[in-house]
């Protein structure tokens, strides 16, 4: 009764293969970008912009990112840290060089040269699959990590041995650096995240997309029908490194604001980014936002959410709850919903659809 | 730099052959722990087909248990050797009880799930042992009680090849317990009983089940197999530097040792583990100091990536055969 599809009849090719076919879903989806454009900047405090929404964006766009590569085509990544690691550093060696370009502009030009790097880590996934393949990309992990620490070039021989975020401004307005509001930066953020997840929406519905998931299911089905495997995978690894590399840029000037570089591009990113995935949703856009929603919420909420209603919790326990929590909810979800929180919000649309009748 | 590259090492290794010998003894040592990790994946990978991540974390459980427990009977009083080994008794009751867990909890409800499912199982497994661990025996490393236990400690001094080259005690006991328990494993699974349906399971879970292998019971098995690999793995590199949480790093280390060896070949994670060991060792100390040091952390992965190019179901893997 909530919504119907009943008398929304299709009359072309075009609207058959429309993402949102039925009105009622267009109307949320633009309701949900009001939101977040208008509403949240207007009324949410501070805290819940820079500890809840910002990180929330950064690693939805890193979860695009990887649910492309594992979601879409299959090839498992544990390398996706060290590429967000990459965006970040060439955006910081861009703007360092050429500091009249906007930053908006070198952020998401610095996927590309994730993208590059993405490609040359991804060469071996002709020869090697599955885990093997996993592993292959922990090399890309290490030997990127390793270059962020010992070349001293990378970031312009600071001192402190980490990027340093300069200001940068948009019409007057800093958007990066100490004197930048949390709002501007959500906002520029948003926008880049948005106009990114539009892009990749059309890429996993097209031709494209179709060629990436029909090497998930069969490869070697997949390449007697004519999609040359190499070139497929190494895009799908290039588009996903893109988006990691622009989440990283993303992650280090708009969200950390420099220090702690080092640690933000180490092998645990890789994982947790990986755990949004699993738990999102392989091969879903909205899984994507999920899982990273819920995952990277969730040490906030256990950290001041629990003792806000009135149970202490020191920060050292906080920490160690989480860990088991992030671990038993991960099996939790694995045996009851295997296919993610992705799959529950269908059901609940499912659910809307047919009320109140049960199918 | 050329010459530095190629040429100098190699030179240095023949002019001052007891450093080299030294370097090799040492990346042995540090191979064979690698290896008796890279055996507690491959038992579990061979009768589950479950890529466990969690061996790593299952190292610092054990150790951390032992540890934790031996102090735990310290603080009423009751130390040495007696005590020691009651605490192993302990920590491989624990093992157990988390080899049943975990076929209950974990693997029976994701039967004939795909492996990426299980493979992230074993993430989560992962993060609830250390969140576990942190619980309840602190995240502060601890001391391992090797003295306790009866370990060796010290070290020989061996006059070779013109110049004298140290070995620890301790590594040596590590290489001998490590030796002594991979014979006692292939013995088991050539054998016995069960360890012919364990090989039986890891050829084909619905042919071993169509003649009465109780599958559950196989996997706590081999999960508590895994477990006293683990332990004894905890105990051996915990007895080198401390027990802490830093140890499950060693666990990626583990990794390209497995892709080397393949991921069903207990010769294989020997061998890899071996190869791995040494090959890290000698390039860190020959050729790190040209890239500025730390190699040692990219520097399996490459040699594994290189060699999979080749090879790619590592050294003694399965073939693999694919059809449509």
């Amino acid at each position: 009764m909530f919504y119907r599809e009943a008398g929304q009849y299709k009359t072309s090719y075009k609207a058959d293969m429309s993402v949102f076919p039925l009105l009622q879903d267009r109307i949320g989806i633009i309701a949900i970008l009001a939101i977040a454009f208008v509403a949240v900047p207007l009324f949410a405090s501070e805290f819940i912009i820079l500890s809840v929404m910002v990180p929330f964006l950064v690693f939805a766009l890193a979860a695009i990112g990887l649910n492309i590569l594992t979601g879409y085509t299959g090839l498992i990544s544990l390398g996706t840290g060290a590429f967000m690691g990459v965006g970040a550093y060439a955006c910081y060696k861009l703007t360092t060089l050429f500091p009249g370009v906007n930053i908006i502009v070198w952020i998401i030009v610095s996927g590309f040269f994730s993208a590059a790097i993405g490609v040359v880590f991804g060469l071996p996934s002709l020869r090697i699959k599955g885990f093997y393949l996993a592993v292959a990309t922990l090399a890309a992990q290490f030997f990127l990590q390793w270059c962020f620490v010992r070349i001293p070039w990378l970031y312009n021989y600071n001192a402190s041995g980490a990027i340093e975020v300069p200001e940068r401004t948009l019409f007057g307005l800093a958007i990066t650096g100490a004197r930048s509001s949390p709002e501007v930066r959500y906002l520029v953020l948003l926008s880049i995240v948005v106009f990114l997840t539009w892009i990749a929406s059309n890429l996993v519905h097209g031709r494209i997309g179709r060629s990436w998931m029909a090497v998930r299911d069969m490869d070697i089905a997949a390449e007697l029908m004519g999609i040359k495997l190499l070139p497929t995978k190494l895009l799908a690894f290039a588009v996903s490194s893109f988006y990691c590399g622009v989440a990283g840029a993303c992650m280090m000037f708009l969200w950390y604001g420099g220090g702690e570089a080092n640690d933000a591009f180490n092998v645990n990113q890789s994982f947790i980014v990986l755990f949004m995935v699993i738990i999102g949703g392989l091969g879903s856009l909205i899984g994507s936002f999920l899982g990273a929603f819920f995952i990277s919420t969730l040490p906030t909420i256990l950290k001041f959410g629990v003792p806000a209603v009135g149970i202490p919790l020191t920060g050292a326990l906080a920490e160690h709850l989480t860990h088991i929590m992030v671990g038993a909810l991960i099996i939790f979800f694995l045996i009851v919903e295997p296919h993610g929180l992705a799959r529950l919000w269908q059901i609940a649309k499912q659910k809307l659809r047919v009320w109140p009748f049960p199918y | 730099m050329a010459y530095r590259i190629f040429i100098g090492p190699f030179v240095e290794m023949v002019t001052i052959p007891d450093l080299f010998v030294q370097t090799v003894w040492e990346g042995f040592v540090g191979g064979v722990l690698y290896a008796l990790i890279a055996l507690g994946f491959v038992l579990i990978f061979k009768a589950s087909g479950v890529f466990n991540f969690a061996q790593g974390i299952m190292v610092v459980f054990a150790g951390l248990t032992l540890v934790g427990v031996y102090e735990k009977f310290a603080a009423f009083g009751f130390s040495g050797m007696l005590a020691a080994y009651a605490a192993l008794v302990v920590a491989l009751a624990v093992m157990f009880a988390l080899a049943v867990a975990v076929e209950r909890v974990v693997l029976r409800p994701l039967v004939n799930q795909p492996d990426i499912i299980l493979f992230m199982a074993t993430f989560g497994l992962t993060y609830l042992l250390i969140g576990l661990g942190e619980t309840i025996f602190g995240g502060s490393p601890k001391v391992m009680i090797a003295a306790q236990l009866g370990l060796p400690s010290g070290s020989i001094d061996l006059a070779i090849l013109g110049g004298r080259v140290s070995l620890q005690m301790l590594d040596i006991a590590a290489a001998v317990i490590a030796i002594v328990m991979i014979a006692v494993l292939a013995f088991f699974f050539q054998y016995t009983r069960i360890g012919r349906a364990l090989r039986a399971v890891a050829d084909s879970h619905k042919a071993a089940l169509s003649v009465g292998i109780s599958l559950n019971q196989i996997w706590i098995i081999v999960w508590f197999t895994a477990g006293i690999v683990a332990l004894i793995t905890g105990i051996m590199w915990g007895a080198r530097s401390d027990v802490s949480f830093g140890l499950q790093t060693i666990a990626l280390k583990a990794l390209p040792v497995l892709i080397l060896g393949g991921f069903t070949s207990v010769p294989g994670a020997i061998v890899g583990g071996l190869i791995i060991g040494i090959g890290e060792k000698i390039g860190e100390f020959y050729w790190g100091p040209l890239f500025g040091n730390g190699i040692e952390s990219w520097l399996a992965y490459v040699i594994a990536l290189a060699f999979l190019m080749f090879r790619p179901q590592g050294l003694f893997g399965d073939k693999i055969i694919e059809r449509i």
